[in-house]
């Protein structure tokens, strides 16, 4: 009885306190003025994103939170953005989608490949909200895609590991073998091969973006066999870490990853997604959105590679300097011909340059790289 | 010829290495869960308790510079954990799955929460090299079972101690009595719900100690979610075990060893879909657990009966 009675009493008193709390600001009168300014004042756009990985991974995921926190300041109050993070890559995803329609964004980033078939289904439903898709190749007309040209980064990557390897062995950490991966793994096996022709690239794929333990099991196996540098298309610092603890050198990936290991890093390969989320956000506020398929490099900011260690020699280093500068004015090209394949056959004639259709498609390993593609003929 | 034997040789010493390395992370936590379930308790918290420990290991780790106090650090997580989940099953009778589970689901977002200032925190870099005397100078048997982090020898020596102590002493018995029969041990006057929070507490020190492994020697950083499911498996292993310490050891160095396995196949150009040797561990681990534990009688024997049920000592 007691129970029920203090009980009583606090509800009571709650109901009373937060009548208080409604009550307190002034009813506002009918003032013409006021009103007006409300009408001028525009809504913000809300803005939503959905990751693959947490925050917290210090890789890919930090970096499309990076970069959505610098679209935010620079967009000032015109934007809300919120985000949701380790959505799977699976029907799940779906649901977050719908989700974040009905809270009312009007813009949604999804930041991984595998939320291009629940994004496409969800855009059907919903053609108010724009959609913006990266690393995919499917678009619609309230869906577009943008991706980072990585392949860049690794390629320069790849130029310091030729030239620090003293084994002529490199390890490649790969995460689930698509073309953008798969084209990575090449590039960075050129950039190594053009510092070094000697050079070839075994390969370990985890069948996952995300499980530190494994990509830390993987790192082993490859140093194990004899690697001494290592590279990652993995989303944590799992790998640099399993490196510096065998003593070995590896790269950062998507972010800047030098403070993990400073002795074994020996730069890192990063992707700022900034710009673009600046450009899109600003195309659907002043309404000139339309579906189209972006892919930036370099050249308009989105990669760069930094971080670079005083282990790595002066002559790898001008390298990467001239290679970034050619990148940037359009004079260098990394996928230009004469490029063999694994069985030696050329896959890339003398001197003919690799169009984006091209690149979208690799499902090959370049000469150099040890070992079958997994899925591959 | 004998260069290439030669380093097929190291290389499967290597391996094993690797293996018993990989299978001490399963190993911990799985023995961890088996005391607990032998006193008749089960906890599906594992997977956040490892999580939360793998947090305060890296935090104690990265402020004090000294491993070992990471991972006394997990242990005391794993305990606080578990002491409350404890205390709601065994005193209040609340559902064992149902406490486990929230277990599970809030030290993953506690961690995550309370992780993410560490995210930007680095473990001092470290070149880890370790080697007993004399032996881990032998060919061979030095490199695969005599280099190893001293903690894969303590999760040995633990499999050891436990299989001992569940069968030869008094102390262990009587944990195994309360895991058969709560009521028939309280009537001979054991404590049943003080020494079931024991077995509790110290299951959760052994997974928090097995998450501290994973953050501060196997993985040596931080990130949310690092357990990717490590806890899960510990608990499946337990019962594919049939609750023995020994095989529990085998089932996790056999996990650790397939995962490695696949591993070394795809660096070697094995040309097997790397999916299918993704799922290899986990295939292989069910088919010779299951199989050396086929026997129904078998696995009734050895469950602890009262597993799982509440317990009323007054009745």
């Amino acid at each position: 009885m007691r129970l029920a009675f203090w009980s009583s009493f606090a509800l009571a008193s709650s109901l009373a306190s937060t009548g208080c709390e409604k009550s307190q600001p002034p009813a506002p009168e009918h003032k013409p003025a006021e009103t007006k300014s409300a009408e001028a004042k525009i809504e913000p756009l809300k803005v939503a994103f959905a990751y693959v990985g947490p925050v917290g991974d210090g890789g890919w995921t930090f970096a499309h939170d990076n970069a959505r926190k610098a679209m935010e300041k620079e967009l000032g109050g015109k934007v809300v953005t919120t985000f949701v993070e380790s959505v799977p890559e699976a029907a799940d995803a779906e649901r977050v989608f719908h989700d974040m329609i009905g809270q009312g964004n009007k813009l949604i980033f999804g930041t991984t490949f595998g939320y291009m078939e629940p994004m496409l289904k969800v855009a059907v439903d919903a053609k108010d909200v724009k959609f913006e898709h990266a690393t995919g190749y499917k678009t619609a007309e309230n869906l577009r895609t943008y991706d980072s040209r990585t392949y860049e980064g690794a390629y320069m990557a790849g130029i310091i590991a030729g030239s620090v390897t003293k084994r002529n062995v490199l390890g490649v950490v790969g995460s689930v073998p698509i073309p953008e991966v798969i084209r990575n793994i090449d590039s960075f096996t050129l950039g190594a091969q053009s510092m070094n022709p000697k050079v070839t690239t075994k390969v370990v794929w985890v069948n996952k973006w995300f499980d530190p333990p494994n990509e830390t099991a993987a790192a082993k196996s490859l140093i194990d066999g004899g690697a001494d540098v290592l590279f990652q298309n993995t989303d944590s610092s799992a790998v640099l870490k399993a490196a510096a603890a065998a003593g070995k050198n590896a790269f950062g990936w998507d972010s800047d990853m030098s403070s993990y290991a400073p002795q074994a890093h020996l730069a890192s390969a990063i992707v700022n997604w900034a710009p673009y989320y600046i450009k899109a956000t600003k195309d659907a506020l002043a309404g000139t959105w339309k579906t189209e398929r972006t892919w930036w490099g370099v050249k308009e900011g989105a990669i760069d590679l930094v971080s670079i260690s005083d282990k790595v020699p002066a002559e790898a280093r001008a390298k990467v300097d001239t290679v970034k500068a050619g990148l940037k004015d359009g004079s260098f090209v990394i996928w230009k011909g004469p490029i063999a394949g694994q069985d030696g056959k050329e896959v890339l004639k003398k001197d003919a340059i690799a169009d984006d259709k091209f690149l979208g498609g690799i499902n090959f390993y370049v000469k150099g790289v040890d070992g079958p593609l997994p899925g591959a003929k | 010829m004998a260069a290439i034997a030669g380093s097929a040789l190291m290389e499967s010493a290597l391996l094993i290495a690797a293996s018993l390395h990989a299978g001490t992370i399963l190993a911990l936590a799985a023995l961890g869960l088996l005391v607990n379930e032998r006193a008749g308790v089960v906890n599906l918290g594992a997977e956040g308790m490892m999580l939360v420990a793998a947090l305060a290991g890296f935090a104690v780790t990265v402020r004090s510079g000294n491993p070992w106090l990471g991972l006394a650090a997990g242990a005391a997580a794993g305990a606080l954990m578990a002491a409350p989940f404890g205390l709601l099953v065994i005193w209040l009778n609340a559902n064992q799955y149902a406490a486990g589970l929230a277990l599970s689901l809030f030290g993953a977002g506690f961690s995550a929460f309370a992780g993410a200032p560490f995210t930007q925190e680095r473990m001092p870099e470290r070149v880890d090299s370790f080697a007993v005397p004399v032996v881990g100078q032998w060919p061979f048997v030095g490199p695969a079972f005599f280099r190893q982090h001293p903690m894969v020898y303590v999760a040995a020596a633990l499999a050891i101690l436990l299989a001992w102590f569940f069968t030869r002493s008094r102390a262990g018995l009587v944990v195994r009595a309360i895991g058969e029969s709560p009521e028939a041990a309280h009537a001979l006057g054991y404590p049943v719900r003080r020494i079931r929070l024991s077995a509790v507490v110290a299951g959760g020190a052994l997974c928090g100690v097995s998450g501290a492994y994973i953050s501060v020697v196997y993985t040596q950083l931080w990130v949310e979610g690092m357990v990717a499911g490590k806890g899960w498996i510990a608990l499946a292993l337990t019962t594919f075990a049939t609750w023995r310490p020994g095989r529990v050891l085998l089932g996790a160095y056999l996990f650790g060893g397939v995962t490695m396995l696949q591993f070394y196949l795809q660096r070697r150009g094995v040309d097997v879909p790397s999916h299918l040797l993704t799922i290899l561990p986990y295939l292989a681990t069910i088919l010779v657990l299951v199989s050396i534990s086929r026997n129904a009688t078998w696995i009734r024997t050895h469950m602890p009966a009262s597993l799982g049920k509440p317990f009323w000592p007054g009745s």
